[in-house]
């Protein structure tokens, strides 16, 4: 590989700064808090979790994408020694056994009928896991079956066999949606939005592009597998699991099984990675009624096939054209784009919602026009993934922008300065207006890839921007205790997958209360213990459950400057709160001799609470998003054109958050997302048989996710602070965009190197076939100019 | 919770209802020896993560190309979760509990921290031992010898940027540099 020189990510100041004054920890690289423990191997994830009586559980998973279940015999499993409980279908009938947080279409396990290869169709709880490997051997089902859709055209098709009886299904508890409508044939949902006369639009329009594109469906391969731990008890339920948002798993569960959300328990240990393969509920229904019927805790963890199967990137074709005046000016899109559920809807109809925000660019349009469904195929279901919807049509807007910035002889720089919108502009009707400079944003991508200056041949430098509707519903709450002896716990449920949220929440509460960073502690998610809050995804734990925090802390330091105001017998304007202590001029009292005074004995703690609901409206995504995710990147790739080989030179990100509350993480995100974007873009795809619906890379060493001899040999990041976010200090989230922004930046510097990408990933033989289709389509035109 | 194997310990349950032929394991891990019956497709990783408790060699893709199982087999990297228990017969295991002594983070440890090497954690403990591996052998690694050696470890959070910088620290403080930041 070429050398790495990747600027020094380290000028931010680092380290463990005091809290003085308002902003005092914030903007500073705090160390992470839970480093240590996960350099030491004490960071305990699920699967590391022991509870006395513990089984373990397996699943038999249907060879079939499409089959009826004739007879499942486990008599012969069930008699194994060491086997404690084997579960089928039959075994749920006694509640309503369907779930899904936007579509309850989905069986717990599979009840007659299965619809994609890997659907669970009967669990085994044994003593150990071996035991129940082998009891799975001894479970007979006959199936007969049926014909599959499984790819989108198939499933398309007319006479395409259904795989739900898509006008009985329920809406789910939190599909915020607005009215879901039954929808025709596999149509699992359908999102659609118009302004302006696009046809008018199109007809005077001197320049039109127009293309059919093609992403695939991607695994998210967070290292840690699923893993969920159930205890079934006296009517109550307590899980342990690997999951994002354990408060909509606990509603799903209480609602599964009958029972007050306060008698279901989700506690949520360290998680391996996320990225959306871990929102909304996956194993948690089936461990439980396994065990239910176990009566004995129950751990089933996936191995990395089964973790394919159990969620995905949607896999997506699109039409696009996009209409623009011979002098550059954009005037409008029209998109029709079908999305892959898979057999399940998952997290679907909001993908295929966000897609459809994420289609027509951050552009000034006179009309668009944007059709986005979501079709249910014979394949494993399709839920969340980093990024999504910007990711699947950012690259396709972006690269039909640029061959109209060729066609009228402008640069790819010049025509986004002409066309992007301006803070304040809406985005769309009745939603939040943009609230980032996307225009400074990419000429900061265009000065770090040298935009402008001579390159080799066979090179191409791209740029692109997009947005996300980030922050899903602003509800989250937390509190914090100011102990005794001056330390402070806080109360948040914002899950900790890596992105470092319990060392950003530390930086806010320790800034708020003028504490040192080391002295405040982040309880993690307990459904029990932490409060509500509605998710851990869409960019939105700082941003949200950041500003809870925020507001917990302001109330804690409301109750020490009212305290201190009585013990002082001063006003509170006359009191600071600085170093742990409450200070009038020269004159402090520490905080623990204040709630002494206080309580009038040692011991005693302070509470402070924080909630973040709509401020206004309902807070629906209609009317939001929370904020607008920038999605930028800037690329430059060198093309073997004998090979098709691409190789990413250089790596550009701009880091648009408002406010970095912690730059170095800020930066960690940024590095993280660009390279999950560079193998979205280049390599990344999951291949089913588009007979049989197996997955045919279902192990690592088919499915190739970037490893370290794909680094680009430089990266550059820039992070933006115009605290122009909905969060705490102005901050908003990050985490996502780098990933859409740096997938559509290879695409467009592809572009520039004269590879038209017309499909993701932009393997070797792609790229070597479209370069060939170039230079046959160039001695064409040649041809025809001599003619 | 998991019983700590007893080193006097000479019975093991089989692991299944049947009567399964086992066979003993003598070992060191983590400087400690250890004595236990083991039946012979025991696979090291389980056998340190359920036997002994020692859950910080984590399990991915069970195919030996991830290295989050990563641990030092006689001082070289192994996956622990294609490798069988009894290979460590007679040889020494050093897993990332086994790293800090008495408390005190080796410096590879403390490089990884500094450097936010770390995200999720899930990769940590083979990317460090995979490290500590390769500074044993070549003190100072280039750029190129950092990433072909870690090439067994995948990392999908932190884009290995961070993870370079942090081996490049390592071998600094290791050399007793003066490089505390
Ligand atoms: S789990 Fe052993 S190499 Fe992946
Ligand atoms: S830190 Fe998450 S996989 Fe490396």
């Amino acid at each position: 590989m070429s050398t790495l020189s990747h600027r020094p990510a380290s000028t931010e100041p680092m380290g463990a700064a005091q809290g003085n004054g308002a902003q005092g920890l914030v903007g500073l690289s705090a160390p992470r808090v839970d480093a240590r423990a996960k350099a030491t191997g004490e960071a305990k994830y699920a699967g590391d979790l022991q509870i006395p009586g513990l089984a373990y559980g397996k699943v038999l998973r249907s060879p079939y994408a499409h089959a009826r279940i004739v007879r499942i015999d486990a008599s012969r499993a069930q008699a194994l020694p060491g086997v404690i409980a084997v579960l089928t279908g039959d075994d749920v009938l006694d509640i309503n056994p369907y779930y899904g947080h936007a579509i309850k279409d989905r069986p717990l396990i599979a009840i007659d009928r299965v619809r994609f290869v890997g659907e669970p169709v009967a669990a085994v709880a044994a003593e150990d896991p071996q035991t129940a490997a082998e009891a799975l051997e001894l479970i007979e089902v006959e199936y007969e079956e049926l014909p599959a859709a499984i790819t989108l055209d198939a499933a398309l098709a007319e006479d395409a066999p259904r795989l739900h009886v898509t006008e009985l299904l329920k809406p789910g508890l939190f599909h915020g949606l607005g009215e879901l409508k039954p929808q025709p044939g596999n149509i699992c949902y359908h999102h659609a939005f118009a302004r302006g006369d696009v046809e008018e639009a199109f007809a005077k329009a001197d320049i039109v592009v127009e293309g059919e594109y093609h992403f695939p469906a991607v695994y998210q391969y967070s290292m840690e597998p699923h893993t969920t731990i159930a205890q079934w008890g006296d009517g109550e339920i307590t899980v342990w699991s690997s999951c994002q948002h354990p408060f909509l798993v606990r509603a799903e569960i209480a609602d599964l099984f009958g029972l007050p959300v306060a008698n279901v328990r989700i506690v949520v240990p360290y998680l391996g990675g996320g990225f959306g393969s871990k929102s909304y509920t996956k194993l948690e229904p089936l461990t439980v009624a396994l065990a239910r019927k176990a009566r004995r805790p129950v751990r089933i963890a996936n191995t990395v096939d089964e973790a394919m199967v159990t969620t995905r990137r949607h896999g997506m074709k699109a039409w696009m054209r996009t209409a623009a005046s011979a002098d550059g000016r954009l005037l409008a899109r029209e998109v029709r784009c079908w999305f892959d559920t898979g057999a399940y809807a998952d997290n679907g109809p909001r993908v295929v919602a966000t897609g459809a925000d994420a289609a027509p660019g951050p552009y000034r349009w006179e009309a668009v026009k944007v059709d986005s469904w979501g079709v249910y195929t014979n394949t494993s279901p399709a839920g969340s993934y980093r990024a999504f919807g910007a990711t699947h049509l950012q690259w396709i807007g972006e690269a039909q922008v640029d061959e109209i910035a060729r066609r009228c002889g402008l640069d790819a720089l010049q025509i986004r300065e002409r066309n992007l919108l301006r803070p304040g502009e809406a985005v769309r009707p009745g939603g939040k207006p943009l609230d980032a400079d996307l225009i400074g944003d990419i000429q900061k991508v265009a000065a770090a890839l040298d935009w402008g200056t001579p390159k080799p041949a066979n090179v191409g430098r791209g740029l692109s921007v997009g947005l996300l509707a980030a922050g899903a519903h602003p509800v989250s709450t937390a509190f914090a205790r100011l102990e005794a002896d001056g330390t402070a716990t806080l109360y948040v449920s914002s899950t900790e997958v890596g992105q470092g949220v319990r060392t950003v929440f530390s930086q806010i509460l320790a800034t708020e209360l003028a504490l040192p960073v080391e002295r405040v502690r982040v309880q993690g998610g307990d459904t029990l213990v932490t409060p509500y809050d509605r998710s851990t995804g869409a960019s939105r734990s700082t941003t949200l459950a950041g500003l809870a925090v925020q507001r917990a802390g302001q109330e804690l330091r409301a109750k020490l400057l009212e305290i201190a105001a009585r013990v002082f017998g001063l006003p509170e304007e006359a009191i600071e709160l600085r170093d742990g202590a409450v200070w009038h001029e020269g004159e402090s009292i520490s905080y623990p001799d204040l709630i002494r005074a206080h309580f009038g004995m040692v011991g005693g703690e302070l509470i402070g609470r924080g909630e973040v609901r709509p401020e206004k409206g309902t807070g629906s995504y209609a009317e939001g998003p929370v904020f607008w995710e920038v999605c930028i990147g800037g690329a430059e790739v060198e093309v073997d054109p004998d090979t098709g080989k691409v190789t990413v030179r250089k790596a550009v990100s701009v880091a648009d958050v408002g406010k970095a509350i912690n730059p170095r993480l800020v930066k960690a995100q940024e590095m993280g997302g660009w390279l999950q974007g560079l193998g979205n873009a280049l390599f990344e795809e999951m291949i089913y048989d588009e007979q049989t619906g197996q997955i045919l890379n279902a192990t690592l060493f088919d499915y190739h996710v970037p490893t370290i001899a794909d680094l680009p040999a430089s990266f550059v990041s820039t992070i933006v602070e115009n605290e122009d976010g909905p969060g705490p200090y102005g901050a908003k989230g990050v985490g996502e965009g780098a990933l859409a922004g740096a997938t559509a930046a290879i695409v467009t510097a592809l572009y520039d190197a004269g590879v038209r990408v017309t499909e993701l990933p932009a393997t070797p033989e792609r790229v070597w076939r479209w370069l060939r289709e170039r230079d046959s389509a160039a001695a064409g035109g040649a041809q025809s100019a001599r003619e | 919770m998991i019983d700590r194997l007893d080193t006097r310990e000479t019975e093991s349950v089989p692991a299944t209802g049947e009567a399964a032929t086992t066979i003993r394991l003598e070992t060191v891990v983590n400087g400690r020896p250890v004595s236990a019956e083991i039946e012979p497709r025991t696979l090291l990783l389980d056998f340190l993560r359920d036997r002994l408790g020692l859950t910080g060699a984590k399990r991915s893709c069970d195919v030996q190309v991830c290295g989050v199982c990563t641990v030092l087999l006689d001082g070289k990297p192994v996956s622990a979760c294609s490798t069988l228990a009894y290979e460590a017969h007679g040889r020494e295991v050093l897993t990332i509990e086994g790293l800090a002594r008495f408390g005190e983070l080796h410096p590879i440890q403390q490089a990884f921290m500094e450097r936010t090497a770390i995200q999720c954690g899930f990769c940590t403990p083979g990317m460090i031992l995979t490290t500590k591996a390769l500074l044993d052998e070549n003190p100072r690694p280039t750029r190129e010898e950092i990433a072909a050696y870690l090439g067994g470890n995948l990392c999908r959070c932190t884009g290995y940027w961070m993870i370079i910088e942090a081996v490049e620290h390592a071998a600094r403080l290791m050399a007793g540099e003066e490089d505390r930041s």
